[in-house]
């Protein structure tokens, strides 16, 4: 039960006090799970980082099942990824709370029409470095090209396209590493 | 039922996103359009606020689409919901996590899905772009191509570009400018 407190505890001190998730959050990581607490070691955190990113979910959720489980099994994902979401969950209701009853007020409605387009400025900022990592050859740039303008113009779920992403890029790896050979 | 709904549309949202907070951008607006729980224009506040806060993207907009739906409650489910299927997924791959990662069939899935979902959260952003930028409905009345762009939001856009490729500030530092900006061409009656 300590060691479940403790999970919660520690992960409730990764969600809240981390801005922007992803790489930001990997110093706190390092200093809860590794030098506070002796969950895992450097390596092993590195590995849950990478196929946190690699799985479907947040990150650092992920990141919180894989520590939660080596140290207390199941249980212990579960309170290490209820840590890490109950600061959002309060602060979020809290800001979402005041911002309603503020909403009507002209004043917030231009913060806000500011506040979009700034929106859009760290958006396409994170486009940017993903587009590098992501399209690296004629493959996932035609992957890439196909599927935003249908999914610009055409009204399909964004699951069809993951799965056919999944699917396709399968097939094509596959089939380069048997070319390759 | 509201808060069945909820938690099982971001069960769903939870197993298909791939790659952090934003990917689950285009699957919120898929669920804006469907549903009618909220708007895109809500979508971006959303955003803004997620990024300005402690806590995982991801999680902060499952919580607040939550609340905006259904209150407190929708709150916690939306966001319940949204791990659920890591807790599977993550549980169960964490019991051979160095083989999973070196395998030819995971490799090949990332291959495709790290593209799709960089086309994705562009197209979302292009979303974001027709309620903040873009003006389409004035420009098809109009016919006038000065109406298609909103000539502050296009200064104001590549001024946060500039300030974030020379100083790389944390988001809330553009937030806050931009809401300044806003104020300020409001006091102004630009806008």
């Amino acid at each position: 039960m300590k060691e479940l407190i403790g999970l919660f505890l520690a992960f409730a001190r990764i969600g809240g006090l981390t801005f922007g998730g992803g790489y930001a959050m990997l110093p706190m990581l390092q200093r809860e799970v590794v030098e506070k607490n002796g969950w895992a070691t450097e390596e092993e955190l590195m590995d849950y980082y990478a196929v946190g990113q690699c799985i479907p979910g947040v990150i650092a959720v992920n990141t919180a099942v894989f520590v939660g489980t080596k140290v207390k099994g199941f249980l212990g994902a579960v309170a290490a990824s209820l840590g890490v979401i109950t600061p959002s969950i309060l602060i979020i209701i809290t800001i979402a709370a005041f911002i309603r009853s503020f909403s009507e007020l002209p004043i917030v409605q231009n913060a806000f029409s500011g506040i979009r387009v700034g929106v859009c400025v760290l958006i396409l900022s994170s486009v940017v470095k993903l587009f590098k990592k992501a399209v690296v050859d004629k493959f996932t740039f035609g992957l890439f090209a196909v599927v935003f303008g249908l999914s610009v113009f055409v009204d399909i779920s964004p699951i069809i396209f993951v799965i056919i992403a999944a699917v396709g890029g399968i097939i094509v790896h596959l089939l380069k590493g048997g070319a390759a050979k | 039922m509201i808060f069945l709904e909820l938690f099982l549309e971001f069960l769903k949202v939870g197993l298909f996103t791939v790659g952090g907070g934003l990917a689950s951008l285009p699957f919120l607006e898929d669920m804006a359009e469907k549903t009618g729980w909220f708007t895109t224009a809500q979508l971006a506040d959303m955003i803004a606020i997620s990024e300005s806060t402690p806590g995982p993207i991801g999680i902060n907009m499952a919580t607040y689409v939550g609340f905006t739906t259904a209150g407190v409650g929708g709150a916690v489910l939306a966001s319940l919901g949204f791990i659920v299927p890591a807790l599977i997924i993550a549980g169960t791959v964490s019991r051979f996590l160095k083989k999973f990662s070196e395998n030819k069939f995971v490799k090949g899935a990332f291959y495709g899905l790290r593209a799709v979902s960089v086309a994705l959260i562009c197209s979302a952003l292009v979303s974001v772009l027709k309620i903040s930028i873009i003006n389409i409905p004035l420009f098809a009345e109009t016919g006038n191509f000065l109406d298609l762009v909103s000539i502050p939001g296009i200064i104001l856009g590549i001024g946060c570009w500039c300030v974030l490729k020379k100083w790389n500030p944390h988001p809330i530092v553009i937030l806050g400018g931009s809401a300044v900006f806003g104020i300020v061409l409001g006091f102004l009656g630009i806008i």
